[in-house]
């Protein structure tokens, strides 16, 4: 029997929604919190009840420790499940709850706390025979030291907050006359994010692969891995493909029984409780390197759990109530392979920024060796507080190959709309022969998709399916909804001359249709853009789909696709299973006396301004900085374009501005 | 509820199969005829139009319109083949179109011809367009480019042209508003209509409203005045009020129409149609008709194969099938509205008449509109059928028909000749809407038998007097005459002296019907048992 009933958990979106699916499942009462933000979110929902902690941002809600205590008090709840991420790993949280009384799901606050040091984390595995790369963790700061250091070690290095995680302030260094710079940018980020501006070195291995050991320990000694991940496949330091078991050909038996034995030992050195992760970097000769610990329960466990047919979550809460995990796991095996794929809100053409808005459709696929972790719903604001992760979808398969198609067709059929994500990018991952032939390192992205591939460009064939769609959908819902008109065939004329019209923008620029009626539901339609004019008339038959809400059967001179259109104001956003465009449609009677904006720089996203460099009346030449605005994980210089007077900065420092917000304008200087 | 009618129509005949080719031929014409109207003043006076910057006039009216919405284009080939610098359409698009929700009257001058002067079937079409507004309580939206009256013609259009602002007026007082945007010259008599409309717009720039231009100005009172002081919009809309808005382009006073239209008190005064997710089609091809519908109006067709192809769900009750059997008359639902039939299935007999009487007191005495589907020769003749009193019988469907009040809609499907035009409600009997197929005959009697008739005559005539025929000259005047008659009783003929309200595609007759009916429920649908005496 469990020492509680009631599991409070601090976190939101998807894990907090997976970490409260397994509670019910072993009938704990749950608890949710939630920021202003997120009130009507599905991890609210989800809860059997749900206590609010504060406003959106992160520091006044959900890492706010004392109102999540309160919150857990005002419950009954008598155990805390931290997910990852916001209080997952921090020791005086850990050690809060222990000492109010409560049950902390995770390692022992000294864990914690020994492990979130990456300088005593790596001694700690050097005394106890876990290799480590080559680096330097003084407490000599100073640029001269870590420059000096740098050289020791051998470049390229690796820069790293030493009370970092999560990629946030790393940086590689190439060369010597690049560290000081880059130790400036360091400082300030390691500063701003954990209050601690220590950094760290390290030997940057070359297209290395990033490893991990899932390992298991629990109050009576007993320490165990539950088999390794594979999560080479990252974007800025972050990774969104994870799979188990790692397909590293320099993985032999022997290596692989070594790494995750290495993964034991280093349990051993902590005396580790509960779930946690043990990171190595493996080179091509299957040498690996401890990387870090991570004291929490990662965002790819399902690999493991599918792989092994364990549930993590499970574990973890019977593991905190005390069971024997000898008792819980007496044997383990990998069987078959999993994958997952992060969805992330996020552009990658424009170098994986954040995307924000509201998900218009979201409907995950279904079907055997299918898992779907999502902490949205339609209809859920992807906001600029909190990371862009949406969902993860996890396949498994009895071979890699099987997995991977497995996993690409759900990608496909995920209906996600209304927000930029990572979707095709991800499908084309999936798709790409070096991942197929599990070649993959921590460097396949960079190599593999240079930032100008990552557009999603829809073709010219998909716009013109997609703005037929548009057109042809939105006529017939206005025949359907006119009232007072028989619904007789859309644009009806005597003479059948004159085809209805709509023009649209989409990612590759405008696009008109034109469309005649024969019928209700079916059409002629042609597309095209100036200056090339009209292309080919097409017939066209339409029907809406009985399956599915917004699903529409789409018929172009004999190719029928199921495709679901949803309008997001003036946009109107096709998703079939192989396109998925955004076209804005314009409107007829063009708005009149706009006025132009004057010069001066616009946020190119939402986010929070972090400095602004500036002031009115200055002067300032091209490429000279105006404003810092961090977005979730990155800081962006906005930069003047031409040679300038500051005629007035509009924002201050902590402002939180939308997209397209003028921040500082600039006019002619006087001289000129 | 009402059980579907059956089809026995054979698609691989050969009589199936002469008329599909007949008449597919016949809507070719007519599209073509339709296209050259479309063209307006042609490829050179629309290119110089849109040199200027401008819309075309039916880009304007497309503009105007609701998205997807219909427009039923009315007397679209009013002024067909007159000749005379009269072009098919009259120098006006007109019909009634959806703005903003609303089923409006659209009248659009055409400046691309002859600068939008109106000719005397300008004038004709312009009250025909105000009548159905009137009768059909639809605000009028007028769309104004025109130079004015065209002035060697004067003498045909002078008098009767003034009746479009007391029209105007008139209708204002009835509670049906009439809009007018101006997009370039209304001058002279053409600027009452922006003057007596309840709303008018002017496009800033374009907008010429004066009684008199500079060069009549000069010529009376010698005063030199620039154009936009002596009327231009925004003259009107700051300094003498004739304009309410003053609309920056041609877009800004669609738009501004539009608007102006959204804020106009919807609701339909008549009775709701079925919803229109409970309409369901005809369950035969409309495709059928021109298999069906006879390319010779000589050959009769059965009326039935028509209504099946028409009415919701080919769904009719029929009223006394057994009685009269040369009209059929029944109810049924058009795009969910209720309906009245009357279908000529041969010549009118006394009894066909006596029942079409019946069947429209009927509807009257439940307020269901009347549609009729008129392919007549004409009355029973005979002494056999005089001394049976045809004459009365037949004045009694006059009789109702005259004095009906529920909206009726005839449908030219064939033949109309003699006082079976008349008994099957025809032009002058004030149907709210009238259209034709493209095979459609009309006139006193056909080309042969007038001919014939006058043959008789001409011999009696001779043998009165003794005198003896020249057979050569009879048999020209004969031949001649018969051309004479075929050439003024067929369709084009018809359309182009507004005899009707267009010719139609026979496979768009379900949607017309729908849309004239929809039109009329804007005014209140109500029957009467108010009738001239009946002669029994």
């Amino acid at each position: 029997m469990t020492p509680f009933d009631k599991v409070l958990v601090a976190n939101r979106g998807e894990i907090a929604c997976r970490v409260m699916r397994t509670c019910r499942d072993l009938g704990l009462s749950t608890v949710a919190v939630y920021s202003d933000a997120d009130a009507n979110e599905p991890h609210v929902r989800l809860a059997d009840e749900a206590v609010r902690l504060g406003p959106a941002p992160v520091r006044e809600s959900y890492l706010d420790l004392e109102a999540v205590l309160a919150a857990a008090h005002r419950t009954g709840a008598q155990a805390i499940h931290p997910g990852y991420g916001f209080l997952s790993e921090n020791a005086d949280f850990a050690e809060a709850v222990t000492d109010e009384g409560l049950v902390f799901i995770g390692p022992r606050a000294e864990t914690i706390r020994a492990m979130g040091s990456k300088a005593g984390a790596r001694s700690l595995m050097a005394r106890h025979g876990v290799p480590v790369v080559p680096g330097y963790s003084g407490l000599e700061q100073s640029d001269e030291a870590l420059v000096e250091a740098a050289a020791g070690i051998g470049f390229p290095v690796l820069i790293k907050a030493s009370a970092g995680g999560g990629g946030k302030g790393m940086s590689i260094v190439r060369g010597a006359d690049e560290m000081v710079a880059a130790l400036a940018q360091a400082r300030r980020v390691a500063g701003a994010a954990f209050g601690d501006a220590t950094l760290l070195l390290e030997r940057y291995v070359e297209s290395p692969r990033h490893v991990e050991v899932q390992i298991f320990g629990d109050r009576h000694g007993n320490a165990m891995h539950l088999f390794e991940r594979e999560c080479s496949i990252q974007r800025r330091f972050q990774k969104i493909i994870e799979e188990s078991p790692s397909p590293a050909p320099a993985l032999t038996p022997a290596i692989r029984a070594a790494l995750c034995e290495a993964g034991v030992t280093a349990a051993r050195a902590m005396g580790y409780e509960g779930a946690g992760t043990v990171e190595f970097l493996l080179d091509a000769q299957g040498r690996f390197y401890f990387l870090e610990v991570n004291t929490r329960l990662q965002v790819e466990h399902p690999v493991t759990e599918f792989v092994t047919g364990l549930d993590l979550v499970r574990l973890q809460l019977l593991v905190a109530a005390g069971a024997k995990l000898s008792d819980l796991v007496p044997e383990v095996r990998q069987t078959g392979h999993a994958i997952e794929a992060r969805l992330y809100a996020e552009d990658p053409a424009l170098d994986f920024l954040p995307a924000t808005g509201r998900l218009l459709e979201w409907s995950p696929p279904e079907g055997p060796g299918l898992r779907v972790d999502a902490g949205v719903a339609q209809g859920s604001v992807v906001g600029i507080d909190y990371d862009p992760l949406l969902a993860k979808l996890i396949a498994w398969a009895p071979t890699r190959a099987e997995a991977v198609l497995r996993l690409r067709g759900a990608l496909r059929r995920l209906g996600v709309q209304g927000v930029t994500t990572n979707r095709t990018f991800l499908r084309a991952v999936l798709a790409h022969p070096a991942f197929v032939a599990g070649d993959t390192h921590t460097h396949f992205i960079a190599d593999h998709f240079p930032v100008e591939t990552r557009a999603a460009v829809p073709s010219a064939a998909q716009v013109e399916v997609a703005a037929i769609a548009a057109a042809l959908t939105d006529a017939d819902e206005r025949v359907e909804r006119a009232r007072g008109t028989p619904a007789v065939r859309p644009g009806f004329r005597l003479d059948h001359a004159v085809p209805q019209w709509v023009e649209y923008v989409g990612a590759s620029g405008p696009v008109r249709v034109e469309y005649e009626a024969q019928a209700r539901g079916r059409y002629r339609a042609r597309t095209g853009t100036a200056p090339d004019g009209p292309g080919p008339w097409r017939d066209a038959k339409l029907e809406r789909d009985v399956v599915g809400s917004g699903g529409w059967r789409l018929s172009v001179d004999g190719h029928a696709q199921r495709l679901v259109v949803l309008a997001d104001g003036p946009a109107r956003c096709v998703r079939g299973a192989e396109l998925q465009v955004r076209l804005v449609e314009q409107p007829r009677f063009p708005e009149l006396d706009r006025t132009a904006r004057g010069g001066g720089c616009e946020a190119p996203m939402p986010g929070r301004v972090v400095a602004v460099l500036v002031e009115s009346g200055d002067r300032v030449a091209p490429g000279q900085p105006l404003v810092i605005l961090e977005a979730m994980k990155m800081e962006q210089t906005l930069t003047a374009a031409a040679a300038a007077v500051v005629e007035a900065v509009r924002v201050a420092p902590g402002d939180r501005v939308e997209a397209g917000a003028v921040l500082v304008t600039l006019g002619v200087p006087a001289d000129d | 509820m009402i059980r579907p009618l059956p089809t026995r129509v054979d698609r691989h005949g050969e009589r199936f199969r002469q008329n599909l080719a007949a008449n597919t031929s016949a809507v070719a014409q007519l599209r073509e005829a339709l296209a050259l109207a479309r063209a307006g003043g042609g490829e050179k006076y629309n290119a110089r139009h849109k040199e200027r910057g401008k819309l075309l006039p039916r880009e304007r009216v497309e503009l105007l319109l609701d998205r997807d919405a219909p427009f039923l284009e009315i007397c679209a080939l009013a002024g067909h083949g007159i000749g005379a610098g009269v072009k098919a359409g009259a120098s006006i698009v007109g019909g009634v179109g959806v703005v903003a929700g609303v089923e409006c009257m659209i009248a659009c001058t055409e400046a691309t011809v002859k600068g939008g002067a109106m000719n005397e079937y300008s004038v004709m079409k312009s009250r025909r367009l105000a009548e159905i507004s009137e009768e059909n309580r639809l605000p009028a939206i007028h769309l104004i480019e025109s130079a004015g009256a065209d002035l060697p013609n004067q003498s045909r259009i002078f008098v009767p042209g003034g009746r479009a602002f007391r029209d105007i007026t008139r209708a204002s007082k009835a509670g049906i508003p009439n809009i007018c945007l101006v997009f370039g010259s209304s001058t002279a008599g053409g600027a009452y209509i922006p003057g007596m409309s309840d709303y008018t717009v002017m496009v800033d720039q374009q907008a010429r409203v004066f009684l008199a231009g500079p060069p009549l100005v000069k010529m009376a009172t010698n005063e030199d005045a620039d154009e936009e002081s002596l009327g231009g919009a925004a003259m009107h809309s700051r300094t003498s009020g004739v304009s309410d808005y003053l609309a920056h382009d041609e877009y800004e006073a669609i738009r501004l129409g539009r608007e102006i239209v959204s804020l106009l008190p919807g609701r339909k005064a008549g009775p709701a149609p079925c919803p229109s997710a409970d309409v369901s089609p005809p369950l035969y091809d409309a495709e059928d008709l021109l298999g069906i519908v006879s390319a010779d109006v000589k050959v009769p067709f059965d009326a039935r194969e028509v209504i099946a192809r028409l009415v919701d769900g080919s769904a009719f009750h029929e009223f006394k099938p057994e009685f009269g059997t040369t009209l059929v008359t029944g109810w049924a639902h058009v795009h969910g509205y209720p309906v009245g039939i009357l279908a000529n299935q041969g010549v009118l007999f006394s009894e066909s008449a006596q029942k079409g009487a019946q069947f429209i007191q009927l509807c009257n005495q439940k307020s269901v509109p009347l549609l009729f589907l008129q392919n007549i020769t004409g009355f029973m003749v005979g002494t056999q059928y005089e001394q049976g009193g045809i004459i009365k019988h037949g004045a009694k469907l006059i009789n109702a028909v005259s004095n009906s009040t529920v909206p009726a809609i005839t449908i030219m499907m064939g033949a109309s000749f003699g006082a079976g035009n008349y008994g099957m409600c025809g032009r002058a009997y004030a149907p709210r809407f009238l259209f034709s197929w493209p095979n459609h005959r009309i006139a006193v009697m056909g080309g042969e038998q007038l001919a014939g008739v006058l043959e008789i005559v001409k011999r009696d005539a001779a043998a009165k007097s003794g005198q003896s025929v020249d057979e050569m000259e009879l048999s020209m005047m004969k031949m001649m005459l018969a051309q004479q008659i075929d050439k003024e009783s067929n369709a084009y003929f018809a359309t182009a002296r507004l005899w009707d309200d267009g010719i139609i595609d026979p496979r768009d007759t379900r949607d017309v019907v729908g849309l004239c009916l929809s039109a009329t429920h804007n005014a209140p649908v109500e029957g009467t048992m108010a009738f001239g005496v009946f002669r029994h």
